[in-house]
């Protein structure tokens, strides 16, 4: 019967529209700004600057190693290192980025900066509420605007954070040991140097 | 009408009143159905097609020559832009080029989740198609949003993968970038079973349905012929008959290891291609059933590739891959240094396109709209 396709499509649109009234998975948006999906843990939009503790300037973790300026695909990227060091977080002493920019009018989210940083300085956040209508300066974040403190990662990617921490805490344990373990086998060794010298080897290794 | 110079006009000047009844037309770059900025010169005799000539360009990002200067690696995000319908299937064959480029083996779980998401890339891929194939013809959102709704599944599916819904950037020479994370693969599992009943549904609602009928059969018949001369790949060759999917020529990555069928069309119309790729969705939704169920644990990162300074020996590769478009490859020559000697794309949308004042000849002006919506193009991927 010629428009019995067409009946059937509009029984289909209609099954479509009254179902909306009744089940979620027909109904699936929402009124945005009142109403807000849950976030997705992997979500990312741009990087920010992780720091540790309560100062952002002194927390820093990035060294300015410049890898993340180098590997940027749009070189969006600018950074200018320190002359002299700072102590991080840690207390050991840094270079740190004098300057930090980020141009996010350019960064295309790729998260490359990310997965080649070697300390664990610079993530990817899930702020998407940006607009601006200061097109050049308002999108041009300097790293005050892009430090965030190590609870905020935590609070994002929960997942993530956890096993960045863990790395990391796991690295400084080792470094530690290593350290003990050279600063033993020095003095063992001045100590013990002419009743045993085999040992400060064994302290070393 | 158009602005065109002298020198581009496909209708010679008027001399005889009686003889030149022909309009030119300009279709496009802003007109809503031509999937992005692309036009289209038109010479119409009454409602007639004599002439079409295809104008792109709009969107040229010269990817190309960006993309030696850029490290092995900084080019994978710019392959996301290329299809952005499809960000994960270029990644895939970007990967395949530089993988046989530099000789790396990949892991079985990165092969397994590179199936899983290139074939959910081709479901919401030939979903929003037909969407917007009967969007061009009128169906103003109805059907586009019931394919927006399921794609959304999708989508969902990929942020929690990669991070993004569509620059995914998600594989790596050697591998993929991260793992699942928990609960995805019964997540994705859900989608999969429930994406049979949306086809269903879908197939209710079109492909009985008279109107889509009397719009698309016997429109647009591209033979099997010309479609192998002009290299025509993907489901518009394969609705034309030809038996020709790279996922079996090749079997690239474990392709050989999943049992599906190879839907083929005979008349080479566009209602052909509209049900080529419902039939295609199913087959995906069998690959996937069986890419989820077999899914081993393990590495998904071949060890020994590095991240940084990545340099393959010298040497040139060309990698395919089936993209839900067609056969998207990538040819690279490298010098032995960290960025290609020479990078080369050969995008499946832009040579779909070079047929389509074959198919739109004598045909009516709204046929073209059709038409062009059947050939399934991504202008970011046609301008480069
Ligand atoms: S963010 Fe990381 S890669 Fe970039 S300069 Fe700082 S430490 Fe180096
Ligand atoms: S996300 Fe990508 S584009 Fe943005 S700053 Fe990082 S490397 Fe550059």
């Amino acid at each position: 019967m010629l428009g019995e396709g067409i009946l059937k499509g509009l029984a289909e649109t209609a099954r479509n529209f009254l179902g909306s009234y009744v089940g979620k998975d027909r109904l699936t948006t929402v009124q945005y700004p009142e109403e807000r999906l849950p976030q997705i843990e992997a979500a990312r939009n741009f990087p920010f600057l992780v720091y540790d503790g309560p100062d952002w300037q002194q927390g820093m973790r990035c060294v300015s190693c410049l890898i993340c300026e180098k590997e940027c695909p749009p070189k969006c990227i600018s950074i200018e290192k320190s002359k002299d060091k700072k102590p991080d977080a840690t207390g050991k002493p840094q270079f740190y980025p004098a300057v930090f920019n980020i141009d996010v009018s350019v960064c295309m989210s790729c998260q490359i900066c990310v997965e080649v940083c070697p300390f664990e300085a610079i993530k990817m956040d899930v702020e998407f509420e940006l607009s601006t209508d200061d097109r050049f300066g308002g999108l041009l974040w300097n790293k005050e605007r892009l430090a965030r403190s190590n609870e905020y990662y935590r609070q994002i990617h929960p997942t993530e954070a956890a096993a960045v921490d863990a790395h990391l805490a796991e690295d400084r344990a080792k470094l530690e040991a290593k350290s003990k373990a050279a600063a033993e086998a020095k003095s063992s060794a001045t100590a013990m140097v002419s009743a045993q010298p085999a040992s400060g080897v064994a302290a070393e290794k | 009408m158009s602005t065109a110079t002298e020198a581009v006009r496909l209708i010679p000047k008027p001399t005889d009143s009686h003889e030149c009844q022909l309009l030119e037309v300009s279709m496009g770059p802003q007109h809503p159905s031509t999937h992005g900025v692309f036009r289209m010169d038109v010479a119409l005799d009454g409602e007639r097609v004599v002439k079409l000539k295809p104008v792109f360009g709009y969107l040229h990002r010269n990817h190309e020559k960006i993309a030696e200067t850029e490290s092995y690696l900084g080019s994978m995000p710019y392959t996301d832009r290329l299809d952005y319908m499809c960000s994960l299937t270029s990644n895939w064959a970007y990967a395949l080029a530089v993988e046989k480029l530099a000789g790396i083996q990949v892991p079985e779980r990165a092969e397994y989740l590179r199936v899983i998401t290139a074939e959910l890339t081709r479901l919401q891929n030939h979903a929003s198609l037909i969407g917007f194939l009967l969007q061009d013809m009128g169906a103003s959102g109805t059907p586009l949003m019931y394919a927006f709704r399921e794609r959304e599944k999708i989508l969902d599916l990929f942020e929690a993968l990669t991070g993004a819904r569509m620059m995914c950037n998600y594989m790596r020479f050697g591998g993929c970038r991260v793992d699942m994370p928990a609960g995805w693969l019964q997540q994705a599992q859900k989608v999969v079973d429930a994406f049979p009943r949306f086809l269903d549904e879908y197939e209710q609602l079109f492909t009985e349905n008279e109107i889509l009928m009397a719009r698309t059969q016997g429109v647009g018949v591209l033979s099997g012929e010309l479609a192998v001369n002009a290299g025509i790949t993907g489901p518009m060759l394969r609705a034309s008959g030809v038996n020709y999917d790279i996922r079996k020529v090749d079997k690239y990555g474990i392709y050989e290891r999943f049992a599906f069928r190879v839907p083929l069309g005979d008349h080479g119309d566009v209602y052909d291609r509209y049900m080529l790729r419902m039939l295609e969705m199913r087959e995906s939704v069998k690959i996937l059933q069986q890419a989820l169920r077999d899914i081993p644990p393990g590495p998904i990162m071949d060890p020994k590739t590095k991240i940084r300074g990545f340099r393959p020996k010298a040497g040139e590769a060309y990698g395919r891959t089936e993209s839900p478009k067609g056969e998207l490859g990538f040819y690279l020559i490298s010098d032995g240094s960290s960025n290609p000697y020479r990078y080369r794309v050969r995008p499946p949308s832009l040579v779909n396109l070079t047929v389509l004042e074959g198919m739109c000849l004598g045909q009516n002006v709204a046929d073209v709209m059709a038409i062009l919506g059947s050939v399934d193009i991504v202008m970011g991927e046609v301008d480069r």
